[in-house]
C-alpha cells in the first residue's frame, strides 16, 4: 500500500498546569502537568477520513492542534507526506502549511467580525503569495459559489450570515489554498441538526471532487458515522481503539467504545434498551494507574491496574485491552 | 455618486447614529464641543483681535467691562479686557486653540503607547506581559498629575534653556500622555486578550500569517471600540490636566496661553471686581470637558451591546 499521507507515532503532549512561581513556593507544591495527549500513534491514507471520537476532555482538540502547529508536541512525531514536520526550514514549513488546512468548531468565532468575507477568503491565497488582489478576490467569488452561496456575498460581513452558511464560508477559506488534508474540529457541532447534514454532505462531496483528506474530530457518533472511513477513539488522551468505520459500529472491540455505541440514542426504535455512560472521566492530571479506563470497565480485573496495556491486532484494526477476543460475551 | 449616497445613508440608519438622534442631551453636547472646537480651529480668522501682538494692544483698554464701552477709549468689547486690555474672547479663542491641540496631541500620543503596550502584552503575554501591567500599575497608584508634573520636572533639568519656551508644549503633551497610557494598555490588553483565543486568529496562525500582521489587522481592529470611548473621555480629562498644569504655571509658557494660563492670570483680579477675566475662559474650560465628556458616556452606551 502507498505511504500515507499523514502517520503520526508516538504522540505526547503535556501543559504545565502548575501554580504560579511565586505560589508555589509559598505553598510548596510540585509543578503539575496535565498529559493531554499520551502515546498516540495513527495514520491517515489518502483520500480517506478518519475521525477521532471521545468524550469531553478526552484531548482530540489537542491532537487536531498540534497537526496543524497551533500546539507544540512534546514528544514523538508527525510526518507529512512522509516528512517530518520538526525538522523543517522556516521555508519548508511555509510550502507544507499550504497543503494542510482547518475547519473549526465554532462559526461564529473563526470569521473575523470586521472583515469582509471576500477578504477572509482570500487571506490564505495572499499569504501564501498564490495570487495576486485582484485573482485572489476572483477566486474568492469563485469558491463562494463551490460552497453553495452566491459571489455577491463576498461584498458583505459575517455577521450577516447564519450559522450553517458561516461554515460553509470556513470551508471556502480552507479550500482557498489548495490543501490536500483538512482538519475539521467539531464542524457542525455549533450547527442546527437540520443544517449539520447540508455541511456535511458538502464536506463529502468536495472530498469526492478534490481527493480531500480528512481529520475528522468528532463528539457525535452519529455524524462520524456519516463520514468516516476508520475511526480511533480516545479516552483520556489515550488512543484505545482503532477500527474500520463500518465494522466498528457492528463490532465494537474496547469496552469503551461499546460503553459509547450503547449510548447513542436509539432512533430506529428497536426497543433495544439504552445504557448511559457510567462514571465520568478521570482528573487527567493524575490519571488511574495501568489501564485508565480500569476504574469504569465492566471487564475490569486485577492485572488492569498494574500496566497499561499497548494496542493489540483485532480482526478490524486494533485496541488496547487485554481483554481483547474474551469479550464477546459480554 | 449613488454609492456615496448610500452610504450616507447606510450612517444615518446605523443604530450608532439611531441612538445619537434619540438623545437631546448628547445633540446639545455634540453642538457645544464642536463650537468651541471650530473657534479654536478658525480662531485666526474669528476673532477680532490679536492677542498676541503687541501692537494692536492698547493700555487703555485695560479692564473693560463685557458689553460696557471703556470710559477712556470708548470700545467696547464682547467679554471685556484683561488688564493688558487684552480682549477676553480672542483670548479664549487662542487659548482653546492650544488647549485643544495639547489635548488632542496628548491623548494620541497615550493612545499610541498604550495600544501598542496592551497588545504586545497580550500577544506574548509571560514575563512581559507581567512587566508591562506592573508598570501600569505602579503607575496608576500616583495621581496622574503628580506623574506629569514629575515628567516635566525632568524635562526642565534634560533641556537646555534657551529651547525650554519652544520645548515647552511638546513636553506637556509627552507628560499628559504617558500619564494616561495606562487606561488605554489595560483595556486593550483585555480585549485583545479575548480576540487572541477565537477561532478567527487560530484560522490566521494555521495559515502562517505574520504575528505583527495579526495583531494590526485582525485583533486591532476588533478591539477599537472600548478604546475610542476612553479617548474622548482622556479627551476632556488631558485639556483639565494642561489646565490644571499650567495654572499651577508648569505648563505652557505665558507667550502661548491656553485655557489654564487664562484662569490662572484671571483669579489673581477676582478680589478686585474684574470677574470677567476669570469667569469667561473658566465657563468655557467647564462647557468643554462637560461636553466631551458626555459625548463619551454616549458612545460608551451607544457601542455597548448589552445596552440595547
Amino acid at each position: 500500500m502507498a505511504e500515507p499521507l499523514i502517520r503520526v507515532e508516538n504522540l505526547w503532549r503535556k501543559f504545565d498546569v502548575s501554580k504560579p512561581f511565586l505560589n508555589r513556593v509559598i505553598e510548596r507544591e510540585e509543578k503539575q502537568f496535565l498529559t493531554a495527549t499520551a502515546d498516540v500513534s495513527f495514520e491517515i491514507n489518502r483520500g480517506e477520513t478518519f475521525a477521532l471520537v471521545g468524550e469531553s476532555g478526552s484531548g482530540k482538540s489537542t491532537i487536531a492542534k498540534m497537526m496543524v502547529g497551533l500546539v507544540g508536541i512534546s514528544g514523538g512525531k508527525i510526518s507529512f507526506d512522509g516528512r517530518d514536520m520538526a525538522g523543517l526550514s522556516p521555508k519548508e514549513l511555509r510550502d507544507l502549511r499550504r497543503r494542510f488546512q482547518m475547519i473549526f468548531q465554532d462559526p461564529f468565532a473563526s470569521l473575523n467580525p470586521r472583515w469582509r468575507v471576500g477578504d477572509i477568503i482570500a487571506e490564505p491565497m495572499i499569504t501564501f503569495g498564490m495570487a495576486n488582489a485582484t485573482d485572489a478576490r476572483k477566486e474568492a467569488e469563485r469558491l463562494l459559489g463551490v460552497v453553495g452561496l452566491s459571489a455577491k456575498d463576498a461584498e458583505k460581513f459575517p455577521h450577516e450570515f447564519s450559522g450553517g452558511q458561516r461554515q460553509r464560508i470556513a470551508i471556502a477559506r480552507a479550500l482557498s489554498s489548495k490543501p490536500e488534508f483538512i482538519v475539521c474540529d467539531e464542524p457542525t457541532s455549533a450547527l442546527d441538526v437540520s443544517v449539520q447534514a447540508q455541511i456535511l454532505n458538502l464536506m463529502r462531496d468536495l472530498q469526492d471532487e478534490l481527493g480531500l483528506t480528512y481529520l475528522f474530530i468528532s463528539h457525535d457518533l452519529s455524524v462520524v458515522r456519516h463520514m468516516a472511513n476508520r475511526i480511533g477513539v480516545l479516552y483520556l488522551g489515550r488512543l484505545v481503539e482503532v477500527s474500520e468505520a463500518k465494522a466498528l459500529f457492528k463490532e465494537p472491540q474496547h469496552p469503551y467504545t461499546r460503553m459509547l455505541l450503547e449510548a447513542v440514542p436509539d432512533l430506529a426504535l428497536s426497543g433495544r434498551r439504552r445504557k448511559s455512560v457510567e462514571g465520568e472521566i478521570p482528573n487527567p492530571i493524575s490519571p488511574p494507574p495501568g489501564c485508565s479506563f480500569h476504574p469504569r470497565c465492566p471487564l475490569v480485573r486485577p492485572e488492569c491496574k498494574l500496566a497499561i496495556p499497548g494496542r493489540r491486532p483485532t480482526p478490524i484494526g486494533s485496541a488496547a485491552c487485554i481483554a481483547i477476543g474474551e469479550t464477546a460475551t459480554l | 455618486m449613488s454609492q456615496s449616497t448610500s452610504k450616507l445613508a447606510r450612517m444615518w440608519d446605523s443604530d450608532v447614529a439611531y441612538s445619537f438622534r434619540r438623545s437631546p442631551v448628547t445633540i446639545i453636547a455634540a453642538i457645544v464641543a464642536l463650537t468651541i472646537i471650530l473657534g479654536a480651529v478658525f480662531a485666526p480668522w474669528i476673532a477680532p483681535h490679536n492677542p498676541f501682538d503687541p501692537s494692536s494692544l492698547n493700555l487703555m483698554d485695560g479692564f473693560s467691562r463685557p458689553m460696557v464701552p471703556n470710559e477712556f477709549s470708548g470700545n467696547t468689547y464682547l467679554m471685556g479686557t484683561d488688564n493688558q486690555g487684552r480682549d477676553i474672547f480672542s483670548t479664549i479663542l487662542y487659548g482653546a486653540r492650544i488647549s485643544l491641540f495639547v489635548g488632542f496631541a496628548a491623548v494620541a500620543f497615550g493612545m499610541i503607547l498604550g495600544i501598542t503596550a496592551g497588545l504586545v502584552a497580550a500577544w506574548r503575554g509571560g514575563w512581559v506581559d507581567s512587566l508591562l501591567m506592573r508598570i501600569a500599575d505602579v503607575q496608576l497608584s500616583f495621581p496622574s498629575i503628580l506623574i506629569a508634573l514629575l515628567i516635566f520636572g525632568i524635562a526642565r533639568g534634560v533641556i537646555p534653556t534657551n529651547m525650554r519656551e519652544t520645548m515647552a508644549i511638546w513636553v506637556l503633551i509627552v507628560a499628559i500622555g504617558l500619564s494616561d497610557w495606562v487606561q488605554f494598555a489595560r483595556v486593550v490588553r483585555g480585549a485583545a486578550m479575548v480576540e487572541k483565543n477565537k477561532e478567527y486568529v487560530q484560522a490566521a496562525r494555521v495559515i502562517g500569517v505574520h504575528p505583527a500582521r495579526i495583531i494590526f489587522s485582525h485583533i486591532l481592529p476588533n478591539v477599537l471600540g472600548p478604546v475610542l470611548v476612553i479617548a474622548t473621555i482622556s479627551l476632556a480629562l488631558a485639556v483639565i490636566s494642561e489646565a490644571t498644569l499650567s495654572f499651577l504655571g508648569v505648563g505652557v509658557p505665558p507667550t502661548q496661553p491656553s485655557l489654564g494660563t487664562l484662569i490662572g492670570n484671571g483669579q489673581k483680579y477676582l478680589f478686585s471686581g474684574e470677574w470677567w477675566i476669570l469667569l469667561f475662559p473658566s465657563a468655557t474650560l467647564l462647557a468643554l470637558a462637560l461636553s466631551v465628556n458626555l459625548l463619551g458616556d454616549w458612545l460608551r452606551d451607544a457601542l455597548n451591546p448589552r445596552l440595547k
